[in-house]
Parts: structure tokens; sequence; C-alpha cells
């Protein structure tokens, strides 16, 4: 069993050599996600460390799931990158971007950075999880980016209330939705752009976000620079990157990546039988609630005796209240220890030292959150790959 | 040219906020090598997938049973979904190539 730290470090060595020598964007490393057909490259993008190369065009990058293990919140530098259309804004000018505010507005805008800039600014910790993120761990397979666990990661969000900037330009009486548009778009004017949409209360509620800073730096380019919408709690398909276009509407906004794309099953646990339809769907909405363990990766030999494990939690906005790890299959479960609450957004660290005799071991790990909900022993499933929230399981070979 | 992208981005990264006075970003990818694997019709895919995005893309998927049926939804998908302009006479060849490659 190999560390993948000592990997990764290795890596980075890689890069810098390959770097020196040659122009072509060299693999570093293959690794190998634990489903069929998932060995992927290790990739080296300006401003990001060795990544999980998911695609190439679009970019799509899935963060190392060791790096959850060096504490709370995600570097800029390893935060996972995910596209869905190929014409990005490579040369933006941040002298000259531009966010317009406009529809159902009294006094429709057009905002500079710097005028964002001079605007109070407010601070959240929260998750960006995408939708896909753990896809391919789906059984029966489905389309779509087979991710592992990686694309999920946590930051400190710099930037102005959604509300402060949609009180400026004065929301008319009537308005139903706020719709968002990034820079990027499709290739083919065929192609649906991505445009996604909140309901008007959600886009006031004072937590969504206009972001320009992240964990004390400019957004890197591939997570949205300069401007990206933050949504917390809610799944990474509406926190628009570089995001240029607000639009209030006075219906329910009906493009493709709202009534098409992103939806889940109108059902009691938004799950459905394996391999089935949903007869009926709705948006995409809130995070599940999930738990793991970061320092024990799968098939990892321990030694016996004492050893802390160590791992985070999060769920879609009511916080975590409890985190439970059971070291024989589930029959029992016992509480770790919470980490500082970075609010409840964050991801929460757990720690619980435990003693294991010699043998082989399923370590399990499940969080409750403070509104009770709870992670399902079995899998739910639904056509997309979405919400993904079993109860993770790590065996281990303790000598 | 690498090497400068590289020294761009970290001096981008040591200006920190005051970044927004920069230059325009001029973010270079890395170059592309993902690349279609040999199979009939080879030609026939690299001229409409590759239009709008790379073939990473394919090579990733699950293995399915019934590789034809998946191969057949996804490139309907991205005729009917996304509006790839893909001749009715290529649908064929793009799907055989498809089930038998990947």
């Amino acid at each position: 069993m190999f560390d993948r730290r000592d990997l990764l470090k290795g890596a980075g060595l890689a890069t810098l050599a390959a770097t020196l020598n040659s122009t072509k964007a060299l693999a570093l490393d293959i690794v190998t996600l634990p489903f069929a057909n998932g060995e992927r490259p290790l990739v080296k993008y300006p401003q990001k460390r060795a990544m999980i190369g998911l695609t190439s065009r679009p970019p799509q990058l899935e963060t190392p799931f060791a790096i959850f293990n060096d504490g709370p919140i995600t570097p800029n530098n390893a935060f996972f990158v995910r596209y869905h259309l190929s014409d990005l804004p490579y040369n933006l000018d941040p002298d000259k971007f531009t966010l317009e505010v406009k529809g159902k507005v009294d006094k429709p805008l057009k905002l500079s950075l710097k005028d964002i800039r001079k605007m109070k600014a407010t601070e959240i910790v929260a998750v960006n999880q995408c939708s896909g993120n753990s896809r391919g761990f789906f059984e029966p397979r489905v389309a779509g980016g087979q991710l592992a666990n990686g694309a999920m990661g946590n930051a400190r969000w710099r930037g102005v209330p959604l509300k402060a900037v949609l009180e400026m330009a004065g929301v008319q009486s009537g308005a139903k939705q706020v719709t968002f548009n990034g820079m990027d778009g499709p290739v083919s004017d065929k192609t649906p752009d991505f445009v996604k949409a909140l309901d008007v209360a959600h886009a006031t509620d004072g937590e969504v976000m206009l972001a320009y800073g992240m964990n004390g730096e400019d957004l890197p380019f591939l997570n949205g620079f300069p401007l990206r919408l933050i949504v917390p709690g809610y799944y990474g398909t509406y926190w628009v990157k570089h995001l240029n276009e607000i639009t209030v509407i006075d219906n329910v906004y009906d493009g493709f990546w709202m009534k098409s794309a992103y939806r889940i099953p109108d059902t009691p646990n938004n799950s459905v039988e394996p391999g089935t339809a949903p007869k009926a769907t709705i948006p995409i909405n809130r995070f599940t609630i999930r738990s793991f363990i970061t320092n024990v990766p799968d098939g990892a030999k321990l030694k016996a005796g004492r050893t802390t494990l160590r791992g985070i939690a999060f769920d879609g906005g009511k916080g975590i209240k409890q985190v439970e790890i059971s070291t024989d299959g589930g029959k029992t479960w016992t509480s770790a220890k919470l980490g500082k609450d970075l609010g409840k957004y964050s991801f929460r660290e757990w720690m619980l030292p435990v003693k294991l005799a010699s043998g082989q071991f399923e370590l399990k790990v499940r969080a409750t959150g403070n509104g009770g909900e709870t992670q399902p022993d079995t899998p739910r499933w639904n056509p997309a790959g979405y919400l993904r929230n079993v109860v993770e399981t790590v065996r281990v070979t303790v000598a | 040219m690498q090497r400068t992208v590289l020294l761009a981005a970290s001096l981008a990264l040591t200006t920190g906020l005051t970044a927004v006075t920069a230059a325009p970003v001029n973010y270079q990818l890395p170059d592309e090598v993902a690349a279609f694997k040999a199979g009939p019709n080879l030609e026939v895919v690299q001229g409409n997938c590759s239009a709008c995005h790379s073939a990473d893309y394919v090579k990733t998927q699950p293995p399915m049973k019934d590789k034809k049926g998946f191969w057949q939804a996804e490139v309907t998908k991205m005729i009917k979904v996304y509006g790839a302009p893909i001749d009715d006479a290529d649908v064929g060849k793009i799907v055989d190539y498809l089930a038998a490659t990947y």
C-alpha cells in the first residue's frame, strides 16, 4: 500500500522537471480510482498542484483525496474544477470586467470589480461539492463524469451578499427568480448556455454571495475568477463561475440546465429502484449529509494497538451534530470528538482514538446533522448519479 | 513557454488581492494529450466529437453491458440536447466506433 502523500510529493518534483524541459502537459503519474475504468492521469495546471485529470477540454480536475486529511480548508491550488462548456474566458481582463444586473429591477446596474470590492465585504466558510461527486461508485454505473470522492472542497469565501446587490438594483414586485450566467459558454451556438436560477427568496436570504476572494487570495482562474456565485449548502451546479450577468425574471426559468439537467427524483429519498427512471423530478438542491475517514485509505495495513481515526463531515446547512465510528462493520458505534466549528456550511473535522487487535476490520463513519438527517446503510440510486451519501467503509488489515 | 505561464501564475498569487489591477489573465491550458483510440471510422469521430470536447470524455465512461445502447444514447444526447451538428450518415459510424473501441 503506497502512501498517497508520498506519491504527491514525488509528483511535485516531477512537475518541476517537466516544466523546465518540455512544453507538453505530461501525465505525471497514473492514479487508479477504486471503480472499473478508474485510471486517471495526475496532471499539473497553472495555479494548481498535481490533480486527478478527468477531462482536458473543458478542464475538469478532481482533488486527490489525501488532501482532505491536511485540514478543514481545501487549498485553492487543490480545489476541484468542473466545467460543462469549452469556451472559457481565458483572456478576460479584470479591469474591464463588468457584472450586469438587469431584468425586473428598478435600476439596472453595471458594476466593475472595483465597485464590488468597495462594497461592505462578508465572509463565509462553505463546502462546494459537485452534484456528480462520487458518481463512479454508482451501481449500476451511469453516464457522466466518473468521479471518486474528490469533487468537493471547503473554502473561506469573501465577497458581497447577493442581497445587497439586488437591493441596489431594486427587485420589482412580481419577480419570481433570479438567473445567473457566466462568461464561459458553448463552442456551438446550438448548445444551451450554462445558466442557473434561484428563487428570489433564496437569492435574497443574505447568505448567497458574490465572491471574489477564496482563502485570502483571488479566486483561481479555474474556480471562477474574478467573481463567482456562492450558494451555501447547495450543490456546485448553482455556484456559477466567471459570473457577469444576473437577471431578475417574473417566471420560473425554463432553460436546459434547470428544466432538463440537474434533476433528482421527486421521491421521499430522491432515490429510485436502481436501473429505473423516476416518474417526476425536481431541481437538485441541498447537499445530502456525508462523512469520511481521511487518514486511513481503503486497503490500508495498520499496526495493532492504538490508532487515531480522523476525518470530516458536512451537510446541506443544518450543521453536524454527531459523528459516529464503527470498527466492527456497523454492529456498534462510538461518538467521535468534533473539531472546531467553522460554521454550519463548513467541513467539520472529527477524531477518535480506537484500539485495534490483529485481523481484518471494516471501519465505518456515520454523521448526523442538527436536523436529524443521517446517512443510509445502502446507497441511494438515481439515473444521473447524484446525492451519494451512503455510510462509507474503509477496509483495513491490522497486524 | 510553460515555464513563463507558471511564473506568471505564481506572481499573480503572491500579489494576492492587488491582482485586480493586473493585466488580462491569459490563462493557458496544458496541451491536450488525450486522443481517441484507433478503430473503425476514427476520422469521423475525430471530425465530429472533437469540436466540443476532448477524447477523455469518452475514455472515462464506465464499462457498460449494452455498449451499443449506451453509446447510441450518448450520441443521440449530443445531437438532440447539445445541438451537435452530426450528419445522419455519420451517426451509425460513430456509434459503431464507440461500441467497438470503448
